[in-house]
């Protein structure tokens, strides 16, 4: 099953090239770049050399016993994504493409942000390699998270509020693209999900297959063997892709994509992409899309910036038509009740992209027996999120669109 | 004789470079669009590309973002564009209509059902800006068995690619003027003599040029060059500027007549 993406960038019939002629060129180009050096020797010994030394992997695989204990069931292991350098998984994608950037010999750097995790991962990438960096960013998501706004500035990044749409990611990213098109000849692109046009999904679940690579290793030295569930959240869709990938040809393990529910599925305010989507192409790409009945694309809501996204990778629409993942939908409620639960019972706080993970675990752990064993991704941590929820925990202001 | 052809035959033996404005349908309501196309066409259009307004128009810069934006407020469909063909059509219209529109409205539509629609309402070409020679290839067959026209567009960073899609256009190849999205400036491609030339040796489809006309002088520019010159932002901003005369039946005339006045002051 791990021949995907064919050379046309399909995962089945997902995926492809749905952009203007403008960009095809560039495409190419970057494709043509990445067969040469994800292959070179040297390219990959720095690449780790960084991941290693930079951004401090390994990352550990963490028994999280009270949490286990206290949902009585399943062993809950958490793969620490949120100890890397940024706080977060997307700094070991932004490191590969930033080095690649370099190889081609591009001058500066773009990205799109929902988060900020992954701007802040792109500046802090093009602070270390000497590159200029624009950051986009829905000026919605600019209010709800306005520490990385300023985390971004610090590292010398330019951060562009973008007011067209809904002015959250989705918008972020037509905007990004929109850039990109003028000024493909200097300026490197860094997407930041495994989203967008062939071949950005191959490129991002490559460098972020390492968050499964190293899962799938230590929990075997830790529980003897491999696990029954994998759990992650899923916006775009690029953790996930991390840490399932690895795993997609043991059968024996269980892949669970979460996605945000928002307000509820039977509401219009969630970003349940693959529970209410249908297959369309939006942003470069064929797979499940938030739209209305004559292809508009639908304004995603979740309390998470990072996971408020009306479409979502090519490669995890080939997983659940395969059957091979499964998809489920939690609420802004019930993130809130998981990261409030982490905090206490483990003292971690996760990232509220994370928490839908967690509280997808906090339904699965139960039902199983104590030998059965969960891996799930705690892809960022909370720091980003605290005013925010202390906002929506307390009553007070900052509240999501 | 597909309509687009003929109109080109026709300007070829005439000397003249075909002029094709850009309207968004359903700016600022589908009944004005009928209106404006018939401006359009009083003013000395030659065809007209009938732009669905979709949510998330990547080619386009913020002049037709906007225009999108106002269409969709009364929730304009695919079907109330192709519509609007007919009934510019029954208005006495007889240009040449190109449907403008992103993929996904398309395909959710379904292509059968598509292109059935479009030959009964009189549309001649289609254009998908964000449907590259490598994932049109159903598209392409359906529309070589309706007799549609599928443009293709080519930019100045198409280089190699250009022979190739160029041999498999229809109606004329929608050369790309710069780099960048939609919207009025004053700099083309700095290569776009060079890469207009290598675009009309690699076919004898006509060629016409587009993103970023906005002026009569730069019509004036591009007439010796190519067979045809769009012109979108511009006009769609022309309409934006209109929009309080055009909502007042007072003074409707008086915005249809703005329009006509700035699409023949380009036409010159």
């Amino acid at each position: 099953m791990n021949q995907v993406p064919d050379i046309n960038g399909r995962f089945g019939k997902f995926g492809g090239r749905y952009v203007p002629e403008t960009l095809m060129n560039a495409l190419l180009e970057l494709e043509e770049a990445y067969k040469h050096y994800s292959k070179d020797p040297e390219f990959i010994a720095e690449l780790n050399y960084l991941l290693n030394q930079y951004s401090g992997r390994p990352t550990s695989l963490y028994y999280a016993e009270r949490l286990s204990k206290h949902l009585g069931g399943a062993k809950i292991y958490l793969k620490r994504e949120d100890l890397n350098h940024t706080g977060a998984h997307k700094i070991n994608n932004t490191l590969g493409q930033g080095l690649l950037a370099k190889r081609m010999g591009k001058t500066k750097i773009i990205a799109e942000t929902g988060a900020g995790q992954h701007g802040v991962a792109s500046a802090t990438v093009a602070a270390l390699l000497g590159m200029e960096c624009k950051v986009f960013m829905g000026e919605e998501d600019t209010k709800r998270q306005e520490l990385n706004v300023f985390r971004m500035k610090l590292l010398g990044a330019e951060v562009v509020p973008v007011m067209s749409g809904t002015r959250t990611l989705k918008d972020a990213c037509n905007e990004t693209l929109r850039y990109w098109v003028s000024h493909v000849e200097d300026t490197y692109y860094i997407l930041g999900s495994v989203t967008g046009p062939h071949p950005y999904p191959m490129i991002v679940r490559d460098f972020q297959r390492i968050i499964g690579d190293e899962a799938r290793e230590q929990i075997q030295k830790e529980a003897g063997r491999l696990p029954d569930y994998v759990v992650a959240a899923v916006g775009g869709g690029s953790n996930a892709i991390g840490i399932f990938y690895p795993f997609v040809n043991d059968e024996s393990v269980k892949l669970i994509g979460v996605e945000a529910a928002g307000s509820g599925i039977d509401t219009e305010e969630h970003a349940a992409t693959m529970t209410k989507g249908r297959h369309g192409v939006f942003q470069g790409s064929l797979s499940y899309v938030l739209q209305d009945e004559y292809g508009q694309v639908l304004p995603a809501h979740s309390i998470s910036a990072g996971l408020d996204y009306p479409g979502i990778g090519p490669e995890h629409a080939y997983l659940k038509d395969t059957g091979r993942a499964d998809y489920f939908p939690i609420t802004d409620a019930e993130a809130l009740e998981a990261l409030q639960l982490l905090s206490r019972t483990e003292g971690i706080i996760p990232a509220l992209e994370s928490s839908h993970a967690i509280a997808q675990v906090m339904k699965l752990a139960p039902t199983l027996d104590s030998d059965q064993t969960i891996v799930v991704s705690l892809s960022g941590r909370g720091d980003k999120d605290v005013q925010s929820i202390m906002g929506y925990l307390g009553g007070t202001a900052n509240e999501s669109h | 004789m597909n309509h687009i052809d003929a109109v080109f035959q026709e300007l070829r033996e005439e000397g003249e470079t075909a002029l094709i404005p850009f309207i968004t349908v359903g700016d600022p309501d589908l009944g004005t669009s009928v209106e404006i196309i018939q401006a359009l066409e009083q003013a000395g259009a030659h065809m007209i590309e009938l732009g669905v307004p979709y949510s998330d128009p990547l080619a386009d810069g913020p002049v037709i973002q906007r225009a999108s934006e106002r269409a969709l407020k009364h929730n304009v469909t695919l079907i109330d564009c192709i519509q609007t063909a007919e009934n510019a059509r029954q208005a006495g219209v007889k240009l040449p209509f190109i449907l403008f529109s992103y993929y996904n409205p398309v395909l959710q539509f379904g292509l059968e059902r598509f292109f059935s629609l479009i030959v009964e309402k009189g549309i001649s070409g289609l254009i998908i800006p964000d449907l590259p020679i490598e994932e049109d290839g159903e598209v392409r067959a359906k529309a070589e068995e309706a007799n549609i026209h599928l443009i293709p567009l080519v930019a100045p960073t198409s280089h190699d690619r250009v022979t190739h899609i160029a041999s498999k256009a229809r109606g004329f190849v929608y050369c790309v003027s710069s780099l960048g999205v939609t919207g009025e400036r004053s700099d083309f491609h700095k290569g776009i003599e060079a890469f207009l030339s290598a675009v009309r040796e690699a076919t004898t489809t006509p060629i016409a040029v587009g993103f970023g006309i906005s002026s009569r002088e730069q019509v004036e520019r591009f007439e010796g060059q190519a067979d045809g010159v769009i012109v979108g932002s511009a006009i769609v901003r022309k309409i934006e500027e209109m929009v309080p005369l055009l909502q007042s039946p007072a003074t409707k005339q008086e915005g249809l007549e703005g329009i006509r006045a700035f699409v023949s002051a380009l036409r010159g």
